[in-house]
Formats: C-alpha cells, sequence, structure tokens
C-alpha cells in the first residue's frame, strides 16, 4: 500500500513540472518519482512469489501473484454468471405469468425476488455501503458533540474520562452487545434495513466517533490566542464568535479527525463482518475460510489486497475533500 | 481629571499570578496623551510594553490604577482602541478584503448601507496601497503586506486610539521603511491618536510627537518621556544629516544603553548575540555628542 501511496506521490509531481526545467532532468525526476516505486513493487512480487512457494499449508502452497491473478479472474467470472443466471430468473418469471395471464385475464402475476449468493463484487458494495452510512453517523454525532465540548470546559471535563475510557474500546466487544440491542429495539413488521445491516453500520460508528470528536474538541477549544483578542477588540457576539472565529479556524483539525474516522471505520467494519457473518467483504474472506477448498487462499489474498485498495481510495478520497475545503493548505499533505 | 486629555493611564500596576507567586509587571505607570498624538513606547524586551498596550486595549485589567478615554473608564476591549497585532492576526481563511469587511460589519452595522460599506472598506485598503491584492488571501500575500491588511482592518473602525504592537517588528528593513512613511502619511490625513510599540529608535525618533521609554522590569514604570519636536512632514533621508534629531537618538540609546542598560548584555557575548533578535537594536550609526 505504501508503494502505491509513493507511485501517488511521483504522479502529482510529474503533473507539476515546469515548462522550462530542462528535458534531461525532468527525465531524471521522473525516473526517480516512478522507477523507484515501480522497481520497489516489482521485488515486492519477486519476494512475494519465491516467498509464497516456501509456505505449505493444509489448503496447499501459499497463494503467489499469478494465484492471486487467476482467482482475480476466476471472481470477475462468478460474478458475470451469477449475473447472467439473476436475468434469466426474472426472464423466465416474467414469460411464465405472461403465459398464465393469456390463460386466465383475472390471474394476478406475483413477482418473486432472485435469491442467489451474494458475489465478491456485491460483498464489496454492501461493505462500502455500511462503511460510508457508519462513517457518515459518526459524524453527525461527533462534530457538534466535538464542537459542544471544545466550547464548554465543564462539559469537557465531565465527558473527558467517558472518551477516553470508551476510545480504545475493539470492535470485537461491542458486536455482541450493539447485535442484542438491535434484535431488541428494532422490531418491526416490515424491515427497511437488515438487522445485520444495522448491527455493522452501529458498530462502526461506535469505533470511529473518537477521532473526529477528540480533534473536532480540541480544534476547537485551541482557537490561537491572537484571533481571540482580535474578536474581543471587534466586541463579536457570542455567536459571531463560534461561527465566524471558532468553527473556519477548527476546520483543518475536524478534517484530520474524519481522515483518521474513515481509517478505522474501514478495518474495523472488515473485523465485525468476518465476527458477526454480516454480509460485506469480512464474511467473503471468512466463507472462504470455512470453504477450505485448494482456491480458498488465492480468494481470499484477493481480498486482502481489495481490502487495502479500497481503504487507500478511501483515504485519498478524504484529502480530495480537505485539499477543497479546508484553509489550511499546508497542514494536509502529511 | 483635565478635560483635555484624550487618553489618561493614572497608577496603573498589574500583577500576574504565576506558579511562584504574583508577578508584579507594572508599577505605577501614568501617562497623558492628547488627541491626534503620536506616542512611541520603547524599552527593553519583557519590560511590559505589551502589557501596557494590552491594559489600555482592554485585554489586561490592571490590578490597581486605570485607563481613562474621553472621560470613560476602559473596562473592556472594543473597536474604539483598535489594535494592529504584532504578527497581523488575519483571519486565515478570509481575503484582505473579507478581514477588513468582518471589522467594519460590526462596527458599522445598522449605520452604513451595502455600498457605503464596500466602498469604506476598499478606501481603507487604498490607505495601505492594497487595492491589487485584496482579494487574496494571508496566504498568498508577504509578510509586509498582511500587515498592511492589518492596520488598514484597525483604521477601518475609525477608532479613537490605534494601538499598534511591534507592528514592523518582524519585516525587513526596505519594507519597514515604506510602511513607516505609508503610516506618517496617513497620520498625516486622519490625525489618529496613536501608540506605538517599537525596539527601533530610529523608527521612534522618525515617527513620534513622544517617546515614552519604559524602565526594565520586574515592576517597570515610565522612565523618561522624550518630546520630539521636529518638523512634518519628515524625511528620513533629509533627517539623517539632522543634527537635532540624531541629539534625539542619542537621548533614547543613551537611556537604554547606559542608563537601562540590561545586566546580561554586559561582557557575556553569547547572551548578547542570543538575545540580539529580541533585543532593542544595536545603533545602525554612532550619534555624535
Ligand atoms: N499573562 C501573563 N502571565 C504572566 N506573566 C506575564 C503575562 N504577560 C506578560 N507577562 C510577563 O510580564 C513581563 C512583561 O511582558 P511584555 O509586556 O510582553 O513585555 P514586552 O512587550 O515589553 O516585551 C514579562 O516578564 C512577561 O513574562
Ligand atoms: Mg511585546
Amino acid at each position: 500500500m505504501s508503494s502505491i501511496r509513493m507511485t501517488l506521490a511521483g504522479v502529482s509531481s510529474i503533473a507539476g513540472v515546469k515548462s522550462n526545467d530542462t528535458m534531461s532532468s525532468w527525465l531524471k525526476r521522473s525516473a526517480r518519482a516512478l522507477g523507484l516505486p515501480l522497481l520497489g513493487l516489482l521485488v515486492f512480487l519477486l519476494i512475494w512469489q519465491a516467498g509464497a512457494k516456501q509456505i505449505h499449508t493444509s489448503l496447499g502452497e501459499f497463494p503467489g501473484p499469478s494465484q492471486v491473478y487467476q482467482q482475480t479472474l476466476s471472481l470477475i467470472a462468478d460474478h458475470n454468471a451469477e449475473r447472467a443466471r439473476e436475468t434469466d430468473f426474472y426472464e423466465r418469471q416474467e414469460q411464465r405469468n405472461a403465459e398464465r395471464i393469456a390463460k386466465d385475464p383475472s390471474y394476478e402475476p406475483k413477482i418473486r425476488e432472485y435469491t442467489g449468493k451474494p458475489t465478491f463484487f456485491d460483498q464489496i458494495g454492501t461493505s462500502l455501503v455500511t462503511v460510508l452510512a457508519g462513517f457518515f453517523i459518526a459524524g453527525l454525532i461527533a462534530i457538534p458533540l466535538g464542537i459542544c465540548i471544545g466550547l464548554n470546559g465543564a462539559l469537557y471535563s465531565a465527558l473527558n474520562p467517558i472518551i477516553q475510557l470508551f476510545k480504545p474500546v475493539s470492535p470485537l466487544a461491542w458486536l455482541p452487545l450493539v447485535t442484542m440491542v438491535v434484535s431488541a429495539v428494532y422490531v418491526t413488521p416490515d424491515p427497511l434495513f437488515a438487522k445485520s445491516f444495522l448491527t455493522s453500520l452501529f458498530t462502526v460508528s461506535l469505533c470511529c466517533l473518537w477521532p473526529t470528536l477528540i480533534n473536532t474538541a480540541v480544534g476547537v477549544s485551541a482557537v490561537s490566542p491572537d484571533l481571540q483578542n482580535v474578536s474581543k477588540v471587534l466586541r463579536l457576539s457570542w455567536g459571531t464568535h463560534v461561527v465566524k472565529i471558532v468553527l473556519p479556524s477548527s476546520v483543518p483539525m475536524i478534517f484530520t479527525g474524519l481522515r483518521l474516522s474513515l481509517g478505522i471505520a474501514w478495518m474495523v467494519l472488515i473485523a465485525a463482518e468476518m465476527l458477526a457473518q454480516n454480509p460485506g467483504l469480512g464474511k467473503f474472506v471468512w466463507d472462504e475460510f470455512q470453504n477450505g477448498s485448494s482456491d480458498s487462499l488465492g480468494r481470499i489474498m484477493v481480498a486482502v489486497l481489495v481490502i487495502g485498495l479500497i481503504g487507500f481510495l478511501l483515504d485519498r478520497i478524504m484529502l480530495l475533500l480537505q485539499r477543497a475545503f479546508s484553509w489550511d493548505k499546508n497542514a494536509i499533505t502529511r | 481629571m483635565s478635560l483635555s486629555k484624550h487618553l489618561e493611564l493614572t497608577g496603573v500596576s498589574i500583577e500576574f499570578p504565576t506558579p511562584k507567586g504574583p508577578f508584579k509587571a507594572l508599577d505605577n505607570v501614568n501617562l497623558k496623551i492628547e488627541k491626534g498624538e503620536f506616542v512611541s513606547l520603547i524599552g527593553h524586551s519583557g519590560c511590559g510594553k505589551s502589557t501596557v498596550l494590552n491594559i489600555v486595549a482592554g485585554l489586561h485589567k490592571a490590578t490597581t490604577g486605570g485607563v481613562v478615554l474621553e472621560g470613560k473608564e476602559v473596562d473592556e476591549p472594543g473597536p474604539e482602541r483598535a489594535v494592529v497585532f504584532q504578527n497581523h492576526s488575519l483571519l486565515p481563511w478570509l481575503s484582505a478584503y473579507e478581514n477588513v469587511e468582518l471589522a467594519v460589519k460590526q462596527v458599522f452595522k445598522g449605520q452604513k448601507s451595502k455600498a457605503e460599506m464596500k466602498a469604506w472598506i476598499e478606501h481603507n485598503l487604498e490607505l495601505v496601497h492594497m487595492t491589487h491584492a485584496m482579494h487574496k488571501r494571508p496566504d498568498e500575500i508577504s509578510g509586509g503586506m498582511k500587515q498592511r491588511v492589518g492596520i488598514a482592518r484597525a483604521l477601518a473602525m475609525e477608532p479613537q486610539v490605534l494601538l499598534m504592537d511591534e507592528p514592523f517588528g518582524a519585516l525587513d528593513a526596505l519594507t519597514r521603511a515604506h510602511l513607516q512613511d505609508s503610516l506618517m502619511e496617513i497620520q498625516k490625513d486622519l490625525n489618529n491618536t496613536v501608540i506605538m510599540i517599537t525596539h527601533d529608535v530610529d523608527e521612534a525618533v522618525l515617527l513620534s510627537d513622544r517617546i515614552v521609554m519604559m524602565t526594565n522590569g520586574p515592576a517597570a514604570t515610565v522612565g523618561e518621556i522624550l518630546k520630539v519636536e521636529l518638523p512634518r512632514p519628515r524625511d528620513r533621508i533629509a533627517l539623517a544629516d539632522d543634527p537635532q534629531y540624531n541629539h534625539y537618538r542619542h537621548q533614547v540609546l543613551s537611556f537604554l544603553y547606559e542608563k537601562q542598560r540590561k545586566v546580561e548584555d554586559i561582557g557575556q557575548h553569547r547572551s548578547v548575540k542570543k538575545s540580539e533578535e529580541e533585543a532593542v537594536e544595536l545603533p545602525k550609526k554612532r550619534a555624535h555628542g
């Protein structure tokens, strides 16, 4: 993942080439910017291939890059096959219904849902929706609460022990509690969301809201004394002070918190899905592990790489949002 | 209290609570300032110049004594005592125009129409020659330009007193000279009352009507007050050879380096070097006398 990060950094520095640079120095720089990460990737693949051959498990050899490539193709093929079956199913159903209506015009056609096994790509979609929803809820709670805590020293003192206590709790510890609470509280005849979705969602929210909460509170309470003096000299009202001075000056910290939260959310979600058997990439990994066929390890390896890639992309997206919306352009290249 | 005095500091003392007990920074500071007067405060680093300014601004409260402006006791900060901060203190997420706008909207709420406010903001940015970059944000302009915007923001409040804490301290000599000239021009037109802290002897003599020299802390107070009776407009090049000008410089220098010499400055070459940046600027040219 870090090699991919370096490649992207290299690409962006190439984009910044100035016209007056000489060709040779440009070549040298792009060789450094692109060449080194590529070299790193190549060495990694070679070591992986060689190392994988040395590890023998009960399910066969540890998957190397070539097996991973094959399994990726096979997962895509599985997905396409499943989609084809689904289309077939609906076509046949429609045909049957049309025939019955032709025979008996009073017949009310029944439409049944296709209940196939979710593919790898379906699981990716589920995980993405869950992580974004969980992250969104966490932000919705953490940012306003963080602002209140940051503005009010007494509230901060009162809540600080609780925050410090819950912050380090592992998602696996929350999961049984969240599962039981969701089962007990969410009882409707016609559920809009699956219980498994809600369980994953709330577990993710509970685990990832802390960095945003803490960073928001710190950002809000640590407005530079100089700016506070400006506000005093102007005799800004409390409301104006908060809106014009406090909130804008804490935006960079809020974004830092959100970025940390999203990273945690993604890690937590995969673990929660594995443990609770909730739909998503975590379940895919667990199912393959239980399945124990000769392809399983290769497929798990594909999932591992995809999880890393998605985590990386989520982080980049947050960074782009931060660049677009935060005034502090220096603090975000970290 | 005589009515002619515009701004009066009477018996001002302040103690800061510290872990080692109260620290008396200022003791019995008395100062009377006339309307339209340009007064500079000079003294060694850490003697309490900023503290005096902050008390006038209302950002600190005197332990004993107090400040009266136009017959009214100062007890909180307010825009009639605008401050130009040493490090400009612009809001980094707002453009130069918006920084001034924040102040103008606050001070002239309900008094000026939208169009009048816009014209007033632009006028003040023009005074400090910032029209060309008024839609740039602080991180896109130089230190001197930021300081100009800070001055424009303070002027735009139409303050009764303009308080400046080492406004040009962080700037290079050339930029500083430009800003000093601008400030003199503006002062000529607007006739503001100004209190400026400086550590630059030339700056003090060039700009001031009176120079208030402070003794070393702790328990610092007003040591001497020097009246600078050079005709205005003042020209820095002509004054460089002016015996009267050099006489004033000499008096300030002798106060700082003979009467109020800092103990650390003797002998210890290394400590002098270290504190050079903070200490009063060394004379560039020997005053004759
Ligand atoms: N809030 C404060 N608490 C404690 N001591 C302070 C505080 N503000 C200033 N001081 C002390 O008061 C003295 C004068 O400070 P200051 O007015 O900033 O000096 P100057 O501006 O002349 O360099 C210094 O010794 C400083 O340490
Ligand atoms: Mg100071």
